[in-house]
């Protein structure tokens, strides 16, 4: 998969939390908390639906590491290139 | 039309779905009902064969009490009218012999009416025929009104200025119209708009607006502050969350909810309605979780029996409940049994929250944003991630020292996280 699917699949797994998100306005590197007044249970819900839209389980310690767009495909850019190595 | 929370004046029927005829077991489904703030499935808290639909889905809002289908009981069960709280709207003539002809037999009665009545008997006598048609017209509870006619009936006038306060409210800076457009003026209190997102935002509104203002106006709140160190409980849920899938872990509100729904247990003062002049406590602990719509406006629906529940499910249930609320799909005795209300304002920076009481609740929790600030433990100051709790209570119920109590216990039970 490539990164440009990647956030693709990132934007529309967002949207399912966000239903009024505009894709247009969504900054890459800003904080998704900061932009779109998520709190930690939308928060807990994306990461869920990652997991079943790329069948990436983020651990809670790397939670903090999908705070932006940008943040989320390389994270899960990283992860499914190890899991294709495994 | 039955009254699904607090701040409901009046419903419209969206759909049925039972029909004539078919048997109704306590707990199922009967029908869907629009209410201000979503829509709600009504649950029958009666058994018997549904006997006849007397209000066909629609566009029409009709004020609660108003009779929406006949449930005729069997014989041998418990009767079910003597249970019902008394509709707070005169019954129309045809459902009054409806329920006369049968009653020889079998009861029948007018289903359902939900929640406890929120004013005293007689109310009716207390409001004037045209102040009741012109509240249900504007959408506002005529009960909830002041009267300044004789012995404090209210009439006609004090709906027209009960609209009019409507407006102003509408009109002034205090609610966080994230979004709403209000409409010129007038337009506030004029019946049921088209059902558009600004519409609905505004009737939520208004029912928002009909519910706080009752409550400053009527219980004399106190409010009390704790600073509570979550430096345990966090590290706890930390560790507890490091090993876990990512469906399984849980969120730091859910200690919130399960440590003060266990307080209500030491102080059951707290927890309970305030009905006839007195409080009238609960047994059952049904927490009113505030959750923020999308777009703005709140619902509390409960988390039922929050005390009683292990951290996964309370998780579990949280989730589906935010899920529904923000969906706008809720069920009757969500929306009916909240007991009291609990209301985290985390996360977006505020220190604390000092909240207004859901009527005729008795009590509501607040919690604030946990933040690293300077604590003295042992002598020694050290940053430790701090919780501000709070609690308003109704001061006809409790006093500061009851409530005092519960905060105290709050704090002792989020040091002890494991034991929650």
């Amino acid at each position: 998969m490539t990164e440009d699917e990647i956030r693709v699949r990132v934007i529309q797994t967002l949207s399912g939390i966000v239903p009024e998100l505009d894709p247009g306005v969504l900054k890459p590197a800003v904080s998704l908390r900061d932009q779109l007044d998520i709190d930690s249970m939308d928060f807990l819900n994306f990461l869920i639906a990652l997991h079943q839209e790329f069948g990436v389980d983020v651990p809670e310690a790397d939670a903090g590491k999908l705070a932006t767009v940008d943040a989320c495909v390389a994270y899960l850019a990283q992860a499914l290139r190890k899991r294709t190595q495994a | 039309m039955p009254r699904l929370g607090a701040d409901m004046t009046s419903g419209k029927v969206v759909a049925w779905l039972k029909r004539p005829g078919e048997r109704i077991q306590r707990g199922d489904i009967i029908a869907i009902v629009e209410t201000d703030k979503a829509n709600v499935d009504v649950e029958s808290f009666i058994e018997g064969v549904l006997e006849k639909i007397l209000v066909q889905p629609g566009d029409e809002w009709l004020l609660v009490g108003t009779p929406l289908a006949l449930i005729r009981a069997e014989a041998g069960t418990e009767p079910a009218g003597p249970a019902l709280a008394p509709p707070p709207a005169p019954l129309p003539q045809t459902a009054v012999r409806a329920v006369a002809v049968p009653a020889a037999l079998a009861p029948t009665v007018a289903a359902p009416a939900a929640l406890p009545p929120t004013a005293a008997a007689g109310e009716r006598a207390r409001v004037s025929p045209a102040a009741r048609k012109r509240a249900l017209e504007l959408r506002l509870d005529p009960a909830a009104l002041a009267g300044t006619g004789p012995q404090g009936r209210v009439t006609l006038a004090d709906v027209e200025r009960a609209a009019q306060g409507v407006e102003r409210t509408a009109q002034g800076a205090e609610w966080p119209a994230r979004g709403v457009e209000w409409p010129a003026q007038g337009a506030a209190a004029q019946a049921a708009p088209a059902d558009t997102s600004a519409a609905r935002q505004l009737r939520m509104r208004v029912a928002i607006a009909g519910a706080m203002a009752r409550s400053k106006r009527e219980i004399p709140h106190y409010y009390l502050a704790c600073t509570i160190d979550l430096g345990r409980a966090l590290a706890w849920l930390t560790e507890r969350n490091a090993g876990r899938a990512v469906t399984e872990r849980l969120i730091y509100a859910v200690l919130l909810i399960k440590a003060a729904a266990l307080a209500l247990r030491e102080v059951p003062e707290l927890n309970g309605f305030w009905i006839d002049n007195r409080a009238q406590q609960s047994e059952a602990i049904h927490a009113g979780i505030a959750i923020s719509l999308r777009g703005g406006g709140l619902v509390a629906p409960a988390l039922r029996h929050a005390d009683q529940q292990p951290l996964d499910d309370l998780m579990r249930g949280f989730q589906d409940l935010v899920k529904r609320a923000r969906a706008g799909s809720l069920k009757s005795s969500e929306v009916t049994d909240p007991t009291v209300t609990i209301t985290s304002l985390g996360e977006r920076g505020v220190d604390s929250v000092f909240g207004i009481i859901t009527p005729p609740q008795l009590a509501l929790v607040g919690f604030g944003t946990p933040l690293e600030r300077p604590w003295v433990v042992a002598g020694q100051v050290v940053p430790r991630p701090l919780l501000m709790a709070t609690l308003s209570g109704d001061h006809r119920a409790t006093d500061g020292h009851r409530g005092a109590l519960f905060l105290a216990a709050v704090d002792r039970l989020l040091q002890q996280p494991e034991g929650l």
